[in-house]
């Protein structure tokens, strides 16, 4: 065997935290061949950005390679001067960042970025960049290929940014790219286009990648090897199919079995009153253009109620006409028989007690400055007057209903981690008693161990205090896990919606089926066979739908 | 936002000009009744010795004192619009002839201290960026600073000291007039200008130090370092542009200050700007001229503040193309 392109031998990386440097990565290896991608996956927090960014010799703010070798193709890297760095990076190891609409400089027009780099690398000239800039937009079937470099990064969507920051990473043909999460922000269809992307130009130039995620069915798609990290250190390395077969670890084994676990048949004997009524809701920001086009739904007690669709489709708008916060241009909400005034500020205390809302980040939701004992304890004194004696009790009780230590209470938000955070988030919301909660992406910023944690408690609770939950997401395993009923929903209007058991059963809408089939399976074969029946789909019937941009 | 996609651009900047007309009408208004709060009475004061009460009486009536307020908040403002500044009490001279050509000078020093320093304060701002939390920063920092906190009449006296008592290069008095050459006006004003220039560097360079800092550490930034960019490129191409606006209203604010505030350098280099004639004429109780000339201040404050908040939008890539 040929010598590795890559080889980091006991990387340590250190964090400041406070005054002292703290080892965040704790002695890791890794070699990576010409043309072989390897996937690095792991919770948010493991290290895997900080290692992966390490195999260009760079750590971000704040962090330091302490000690350890790397060697990229016969050069030792930790140590080298500043001037040999400058040269490798972005020309021979690129770098494809997860947000590509915070990583593209909004100043300058994306063609311009493109060929910033191989320009001032000496590779070619401006010209030539130009051209080949075209031809790689083209490859990665960029709409418009001629002309969408002279755009700036504000004028293009999501997906077709992110595409274009993999053009850019191509620019140099560099022989590694480094693509940290680069589609944990899109839509599932949207991903779809981005792996597609990624797969056929990394095999196409024979480039080496490094790929870090946390969703080990997206990594499934494209890695020939992958590496399991958690607190800095490798929990498991595999083939990439000898891992899904066979995981070693009992740690891989439950990152695997996230997705398999599902609500069960919904009761039959729960009572079908319906709690929340929409009728023909239209509801607009400007009053020019409509958000959302004539919603009709139903919540019933104690069910769930999942809201799908991509980002733009107007889920999170429907929320805030239920919550008031946006007046609907016409038709009503009814709660439990009683229409509920349109306008937030109109509403009764009553109103708002029985509607409570859990949000996507528990960061920002809560308030750093007060303790759990006051973040719960508010809403039982605003909407129930309780004595500070009933307060604590109460608190205990919800302390313990979403399987919190007592000893929580005199915490600050900033103690308590991110799943910690979003059960803080669900205990307010109970704290007000509802019929109803309203879930915003609550596990979307949650890694998917602790996600399915969360989920597993909502439904816990919903079989013990009979709340309906309105559930918004875009990832159709949560909605699989946890739904009684599925309302799918483009370009605000809902396209389908029924029972979950109808609703996954084909056939579907043509939407519902282009979200369904998007979302990553654990074989990993699944990309390659569904962009294939996807094609072959395309040449015999209809053209396929395009997601909106 | 919405608005913006249907009108762009022009509908912002109009809202912006609007607004600076609004600003400006208010000023009018305190600067009118500012001046009406003066105690005394205008005639006495101004006649002095010889106000008799027919004097006084005649007086008022020439300067329509006796109307009310109201009338003749309105004649002046509608006067002022047409370009009558009405006369001077002290030497009945029309006040345009008096306020035209001072004003042209305060412009004419504001404006070459601004040519100066606009660049040397960017240029160490963005330099202080690239080397930051190193000596040279360090240095440029405590120069800076202390050049903000000395009072600029001291270092006036200390520049006219070191370089016109001294070492005698720079005339202490500027005292510039229409028979001076171009040339020979630059030469005569350089302290003052030097002087201006050292106080209001230190603000704009700071402003464009601290808004790359604030940039540097953006996600777009660090693409730019993982691409191999040299250091200097990615601070003046990469964050440069995106600190624009912060730099661009820290600069208006010190033009505008180069032009309104600069009474205490008038007076102690002698310049006969416009600060000098509102210090004089308020001493003088000349109320058409003190009226007149705080409006053409504030008048160039709004502009200038206008003008930065124009530019500003235009310098953000997301306004000036939409989708």
């Amino acid at each position: 065997m040929t010598a590795p392109l890559l080889e980091m031998k006991n990387i340590v990386i250190e964090g400041l935290s406070g005054e002292s440097w703290l080892p965040i990565i704790k002695g890791l290896d890794l070699t990576l061949h010409k043309g072989e991608v390897l996937g690095l996956i792991g919770e948010s927090g493991a290290g895997k950005s900080t290692f992966g960014l390490a195999s260009m010799a760079y750590t971000r703010q704040g962090c330091r390679i302490a000690s350890g070798s790397i060697r990229f193709d016969g050069k030792e890297l930790f140590g080298a001067p500043d001037s040999e760095l400058r040269e490798l990076r972005g020309a021979r190891i690129a770098y494809v960042a997860q947000s590509a609409a915070a990583s593209f400089n909004p100043a300058h027009r994306l063609i311009r970025q493109y060929a910033e780099a191989p320009v001032q690398h000496g590779i070619m000239s401006y010209a030539e960049a130009e051209e080949k800039a075209v031809a790689t937009y083209q490859q990665l079937l960029l709409p418009d290929p001629e002309n969408i470099g002279y755009r700036f990064p504000h004028q293009v969507s999501g997906g077709q940014l992110q595409r274009a920051m993999v053009a850019m990473a191509m620019s140099c043909q560099p022989d590694i790219i480094i693509f940290d999460e680069p589609t944990t922000a899109l839509d599932v269809t949207t991903q779809i286009e981005v792996l597609a992307a990624i797969k056929d130009i990394t095999r196409r130039f024979n480039t080496a990648a490094i790929y870090i995620t946390h969703d080990l069915a997206v990594v499934a798609q494209l890695a020939d090897r992958i590496m399991v990290l958690r607190y800095g250190e490798l929990v498991e390395e595999n083939d990439a199919r000898e891992m899904l077969a066979n995981p070693r670890e009992t740690y891989t084994r439950d990152l695997l079995a996230v997705r398999s676990f599902k609500k069960g048949k919904s009761d039959a004997a729960l009572k079908e009153d319906v709690i929340l009524e929409i009728n023909g809701v239209t509801a607009s920001y400007t009053g020019t253009e409509n958000v959302l086009e004539d919603i009709d739904l139903e919540i019933r007690k104690g069910r769930t109620v999942a809201l799908v669709g991509e980002s733009g489709s107007g889920k999170s708008t429907l929320a805030r006409v239920i919550t008031g916060l946006l007046p609907p241009v016409q038709g009503e909400v009814v709660f439990k028989g009683e229409a509920l005034p349109p306008a937030l500020k109109s509403r009764k205390r009553k109103d708002l007690q029985r509607l409570q809302m859990i949000y996507q980040m528990p960061d920002t939701a809560l308030n750093p400055r007060q303790k759990i004992r006051k973040v719960i304890g508010r809403p039982l004194a605003f909407y129930f007057n309780y004595s500070r004696q009933q307060q604590e009790k109460r608190i205990l009780e919800l302390l313990d209903q979403i399987e919190l230590p007592a000893d929580y209470i005199d915490r600050y938000p900033t103690e308590l981690s991110g799943g910690e955070k979003q059960r803080i988030c669900i205990a307010r919301a109970l704290a007000a008693e509802p019929d109803l909660i309203i879930c915003d992406e609550v596990t979307s910023a949650l890694d998917q161990l602790v996600a399915e944690e969360i989920l597993k408690l909502l439904l816990n609770l919903q079989r013990k205090l009979q709340v309906s939950y309105l559930f918004i997401t875009h990832d159709l395993a949560t909605v699989k896990a946890i739904s009684d009923e599925i309302v799918v929903m483009l370009n605000g209007r809902i396209v389908e919606k029924g029972p979950k058991q109808e609703i996954l059963k084909p056939p579907h809408h043509e939407y519902t089926d282009l979200l369904l089939s998007s979302v990553p399976e654990m074989d990993p074969d699944w990309l390659d066979g569904l962009l294939e029946a996807r094609a072959e789909q395309e040449n015999g019937e209809k053209p396929m739908m395009e997601p909106a941009a | 936002m919405e608005l913006l996609k249907f009108n762009g651009i022009t509908a912002l900047v109009l809202k912006r000009v609007g607004l600076g007309l609004v600003t400006l009408w208010v000023i009018s208004l305190l600067i009118f009744v500012g001046v009406e709060a003066l105690p005394g009475d205008l005639a006495e004061a101004v006649l002095g010795q010889s106000a008799t009460p027919e004097t006084v009486a005649a007086f008022r009536k020439e300067l329509k004192l006796d109307m009310p307020p109201h009338v003749r908040y309105f004649a002046w403002l509608g006067a002022f619009v047409k370009g009558d500044f009405g006369n001077s009490l002290a030497n009945q001279r029309p006040v345009v002839d008096l306020i035209s050509w001072r004003f042209a000078n305060s412009l004419f020093l504001a404006g070459v201290t601004a040519m100066i320093a606009v660049p040397v304060a960017v240029l160490l701002g963005i330099l202080a960026a690239l080397y930051r939390n190193t000596l040279f920063d360090r240095l440029i920092s405590m120069a800076t600073l202390s050049t903000i906190s000395f009072p600029e009449f001291f270092v006036a006296y200390i520049l006219i000291a070191l370089l016109s008592v001294q070492v005698v290069i720079f005339p202490s008095i500027s005292n510039i007039n229409e028979q001076m050459s171009f040339w020979q006006k630059l030469y005569a004003i350089c302290l003052p200008c030097l002087t201006l220039a050292m106080v209001v560097t230190a603000h704009m360079m700071r402003q464009t130090r601290a808004a790359i800092i604030n940039i540097l550490s953006s996600p777009f930034i660090e693409m730019a370092n993982l691409k191999g960019l040299r250091k200097l490129r990615v601070v003046v191409l990469h964050a440069f542009p995106n600190a624009l606006s912060p730099v661009i209203n820290v600069i208006a604010l010190n033009l505008a200050y180069l032009v309104v505030g600069v009474v205490i350098v008038e007076v102690v280099f002698v310049y006969p700007g416009l600060g000098q004639l509102l210090v004089d004429s308020v001493s003088k109780r000349d109320i058409p001229v003190v009226q007149a000339s705080g409006l053409i201040f504030a008048g160039t404050y709004v502009m200038l503040n206008l003008l930065a908040d124009v530019l500003s939008i235009v310098s953000n890539p997301r306004l000036r193309n939409p989708r």
